[in-house]
């Protein structure tokens, strides 16, 4: 192991570092805002209703983050109407393909979780909600979403970082995020191993970190001590 | 519009079979890796139950595409003084050996877990009534707790598998030619990457309804004789 060259290029790794936190921060973010609505439209009563996010989630969990990343950031250079669309100095920066593809894949994963959480909400809960006098509205955003939410943390917990790892991939279309900054060094020093070893300990260090974080807003939000596992 | 393939179909054809094979290899390394981690984990050694530890949570802590790459890249050296030793030089692990070993090695960390969790959920009177019987500890296994483990851990293990078969696209990134490569290839001289891209993208929604499938039949099969739960 040479230490030295991984002391000499850990100020260089923590920008990639960075980079990799910006990337999966707006992801996960944007991801469960726009998740929300199909989430909550995959668990309506109406076929027709919950066809559509199927359909949505079907392609983005099976097929390969890879081969989204190229769809966006290649293919729709492709098209004539999209390079000269109003869209196009967006569409043209890796930055944003790579935020915008995690962002619709992650949120497929997210609004999948959100499903569950929201059928896993006691049926007793909402028919007392419906009792009370509330719409179903009001009894949506009062008394189901607040208990998904805390039902469905840990597997969003999980997603963050399935994510993380996933953010790996935008160094395939040159984002000098943690690896595609490992692969850069790796390129100048000839040094596979070390470098990538710094690399994935960063890689343990944020997943670790995230981990705890996560344990203390579960914790936070917990209301009472029978709810949740 | 009609599709065009310009004549890359054949080729797309060799790099999905390319994809089912690594596909296929990492699931039985990653099958056995999987069994000895969870092995070591639920055994009463301590040495063995750190070992297995940390072969599971080092794993899933770092990204699949760092272990392609990192596998790839850096055993050379290694076996080139491996080669040396033996009196074969050039000896190198190509880009599929390389996937193979990488992606088998994350599918073994997660389906340690898997396995962990169904060797845990079988009922200790299942072990205890084979030592009453006089069953030798070897034989146990083999007879009363693999055969059940299989049953238990399907369904974890056939999520497992769609996540290696879509993980496998990023052996590409070590140029090995399989359905992701191809497309990138018949890209570079179509100048048509929507359409090939989306093409691969359906090949590999293709690849999982079929590995669904499969998976509903198995678990069908392992399944018989005893009732479903309604869920």
């Amino acid at each position: 192991m040479n230490w030295e060259v991984i002391l000499k290029y850990l100020p260089r790794l923590l920008d990639g570092a960075i980079l990799t936190l910006e990337l999966v921060g707006f992801a996960v973010a944007a991801g469960l805002l726009l998740a929300i609505p199909i989430g909550i439209a995959r668990a309506s009563r109406h076929w027709y209703v919950r066809a559509i996010p199927y359909g949505y989630i079907f392609f983005f969990r099976g097929t390969p983050l890879l081969v989204q990343l190229f769809l966006v950031y290649y293919g729709v250079a492709q098209f004539e109407a999209v390079r000269e669309g109003p869209l196009w100095p967006f569409l043209r920066e890796a930055y944003w393909c790579a935020i915008l593809t995690m962002t619709l894949h992650t949120a497929a994963y997210i609004a999948e979780i959100l499903r569950g959480a929201i059928q896993a909400v006691p049926p007793g809960e909402v028919e007392a909600a419906r009792a009370l006098g509330m719409s179903r509205r009001q009894a949506m955003f009062y008394i189901i979403l607040p208990r998904a939410a805390r039902i469905g943390l840990p597997a969003y917990s999980n997603e963050v970082i399935l994510m993380l790892k996933a953010s790996a991939l935008a160094s395939t279309i040159t984002l000098l995020e943690l690896t595609g900054m490992a692969r850069t060094i790796i390129a100048r020093t000839y040094l596979p191993v070390e470098i990538f070893f710094a690399a994935g300990m960063f890689y343990l260090l944020i997943s670790f970190i995230l981990v705890k974080g996560f344990k203390l807003l579960e914790r936070w939000l917990r209301v009472d001590d029978c709810q949740g596992r | 519009m009609t599709l065009d393939l310009y004549g890359f179909g054949p080729a797309l054809a060799a790099g999905t079979l390319m994809t089912v094979k690594l596909a296929l290899c990492a699931l039985s390394l990653g099958l056995v890796l999987g069994l000895l981690g969870a092995l070591a984990k639920t055994s009463a050694h301590k040495p063995l139950q750190w070992l297995g530890g940390t072969f599971s949570t080092l794993v899933r802590g770092i990204p699949e595409l760092l272990w392609v790459l990192l596998i790839y890249f850096g055993t050379v050296n290694m076996m080139r003084s491996l080669g040396h030793l033996l009196g074969l030089p050039g000896l190198e692990l190509d880009a599929f050996a390389a996937g193979t070993i990488a992606l088998g090695l994350c599918f073994g960390a997660y389906s340690t877990e898997v396995f962990r969790g169904a060797i845990l959920a079988i009922p200790r009177g299942h072990r205890e009534a084979g030592l009453a019987l006089g069953m030798s500890r070897p034989r146990i296994f083999w007879r009363i707790t693999l055969p059940q483990m299989w049953r238990i851990s399907l369904p974890g293990l056939g999520n497992l598998f769609m996540i290696l078969m879509k993980d496998t696209a990023l052996v590409s990134v070590i140029g090995l030619e399989e359905l992701m490569r191809h497309s990138q290839i018949a890209v570079t001289s179509t100048k048509e990457p929507f359409t090939f891209f989306l093409v691969a993208a359906f090949i590999y929604l293709g690849l999982t309804v079929i590995a669904m499938t499969g998976m509903y039949f198995l678990e069908k099969r392992a399944g018989r004789g005893f009732t479903r739960s309604a869920s």
